[in-house]
């Protein structure tokens, strides 16, 4: 078999568009996540677990997501969950809201709508009254942006 | 812009140490500071509500900081264990510097 000069051109053009466009989808925006994170754990790096994101799968309107944010807890005066924060890595500015919660709270669990400006992860980290933190993160599609206009 | 008009969902009866559910809303633009006047193509200052805070007999039970992504006119809802009587002071504070306030009362049985 012989490659003619139209098809090995369409492999090396096709190489070079993936080599340029890759590493931007999965690395968008993380620098400025990654930074909030750490300054809201001090430098610590969440576990996954105990804290659950309810997010929507698929946002037609991005101008309003529901999101709700359940930390499993006992919430007792020794041990509670102090606060949660909720980033969207995706947005203009990534943070979106911090629930600052106490014993009195009952439970840990809150819910709000946010903007979201494309498609994007949403990531909850919450942490606790000994310092311990977790984190959370959703993909939500979005279909009409939630910014701008 | 009309004045904001919170409005609050408070149980009016518990039970002693029950965890109620708690709704807000609050009309308010909550504008980003992203978007540009379609008319000057100046951008719009930001104006958001930035903190809110609800207290239960002048103690703390939850609050929140709102950065610009919080959605137009802010739903919020939260949990509260109530083991007596007493009132929620809900608070709000705008990035203009006003307060808006309210207050409900609940009933423990």
């Amino acid at each position: 078999m012989t490659i003619t000069r139209r098809q090995a051109l369409a492999v090396t053009a096709g190489a070079a568009a993936f080599l340029t466009f890759a590493p931007r989808i999965s690395f968008a925006a993380t620098p400025d996540t990654d930074a909030a994170i750490k300054e809201f754990t001090g430098g610590a790096t969440p576990t996954e677990g105990t804290v659950s994101l309810d997010t929507p799968e698929i946002a037609e309107n991005g101008n309003t997501v529901p999101v709700g944010v359940t930390v499993d807890s006992p919430m007792t005066s020794d041990n509670y969950v102090e606060s949660v924060l909720i980033l969207a890595d995706g947005n203009p500015n990534p943070a979106v809201a911090t629930f600052h919660f106490s014993a009195m709270s009952g439970a840990a669990e809150a819910k709000t709508r946010i903007r979201l400006a494309k498609t994007q992860n949403v990531i909850a980290v919450a942490k606790m009254s000994d310092g311990s933190t977790f984190m959370d993160t959703k993909e939500v599609k979005v279909t009409i942006g939630g910014c701008g206009g | 812009m009309a004045s904001p008009k919170p409005r609050v969902k408070v149980p009016k009866k518990a039970e002693k140490g029950e965890v109620i559910t708690i709704k807000t809303l609050i009309s308010h633009p909550m504008e980003s500071g992203q978007r540009k006047d379609k008319k000057t193509g100046e951008l719009i200052p930001r104006q958001i509500i930035n903190k809110f805070t609800c207290e239960f007999d002048g103690q703390v039970v939850f609050s929140c900081d709102l950065d610009p992504a919080v959605s137009a006119n802010p739903y919020l809802q939260f949990s509260a264990k109530v083991d007596n009587s007493g009132t929620f002071k809900f608070t709000w504070v705008d990035d203009n510097g006003s307060v808006y306030e309210t207050e409900k009362k609940i009933t423990v049985e």
